[in-house]
């Protein structure tokens, strides 16, 4: 039997009425696995914003979240347009969203930081017109 | 002081009622921008925001804020609430402007 534990969601093109569920399930398998709640804490901040970026930008895609005994891993793969210029994106500041996503109390450029800064490795695969896929990894 | 004590309060209009009363106000934190909340709201404070949408509701439950205070009476539309009362979050409304709002609720807690 295997230790590691996977899940997978699929998530919706623009659809912000659903934005944040799949972090938020996560977040209660975690709770009820009795991880320590920092690590519960950052896995939720960057699966929420990767979730949102998705829904900003890249009209969905797919999130799987794979659970072992040393480790979190977040895969979120998108068939969005990509991202042109990767260090731009990762200033705090920086952002491509458009304004009714503002309104909303996004776009404020934390997206990727806030990701970064909540993970503790995080690698970004992307090409113009074909998608991006984000890999995260807390450790336990 | 307890999410039920702060409901009880004069001030507020409680827009939902949610699921842990018995929670303790830790802090005040005041901030619209929900990357930003998102990375600073801290376990068990009252957030002051005039966000009144379900992103809020998410934000605030992702981070276990303690409930959720709408200054200047910004109401919360449908879609967060509905999303308010599924997940149990509470949810406030003031008529005052954030700062007032935040200084009260601050005060509060340290009385």
């Amino acid at each position: 039997m295997s230790d590691t534990i996977t899940l997978t969601y699929t998530v919706s093109n623009e659809d912000f009425t659903r934005a944040g569920e799949a972090s938020s399930d996560v977040k209660s398998r975690l709770k009820q696995m009795n991880v320590d709640p920092a690590v519960i804490r950052k896995v939720s901040i960057a699966m929420y914003e990767g979730e949102i970026n998705m829904v900003i930008h890249a009209e969905g895609g797919r999130i799987t979240v794979e659970i072992s005994p040393s480790e979190i891993i977040m895969t979120l793969a998108d068939k969005g347009p990509g991202i042109a210029d990767i260090d731009k994106a990762m200033q705090a500041g920086y952002s491509t969203a458009p304004d009714n996503v503002r309104s909303l109390g996004f776009g404020a450029g934390m997206g990727l930081p806030n990701m970064k800064k909540y993970t503790d490795e995080m690698q970004i695969t992307t090409e113009l017109g074909v998608g991006t896929t984000v890999v995260m990894k807390v450790y336990l | 002081m307890t999410v039920q004590q702060l409901t009880e309060r004069p001030e507020f209009t409680v827009l939902n009622a949610g699921n842990q009363p018995d929670m303790e106000l830790t802090r005040v934190f005041t901030c619209d921008l929900l990357s930003v909340c998102m990375s600073k709201a801290s376990a068990g404070c009252a957030w002051v925001t005039v966000m009144g949408n379900m992103n809020a509701v998410a934000v605030a439950v992702l981070t276990d804020t303690a409930c959720i205070i709408l200054a200047e009476g910004t109401p919360l539309d449908a879609n967060g609430l509905a999303k308010a009362q599924q997940q149990g979050v509470t949810v406030l409304q003031s008529d005052q402007p954030v700062f007032e709002t935040a200084l009260l609720v601050h005060q509060l807690i340290h009385a």
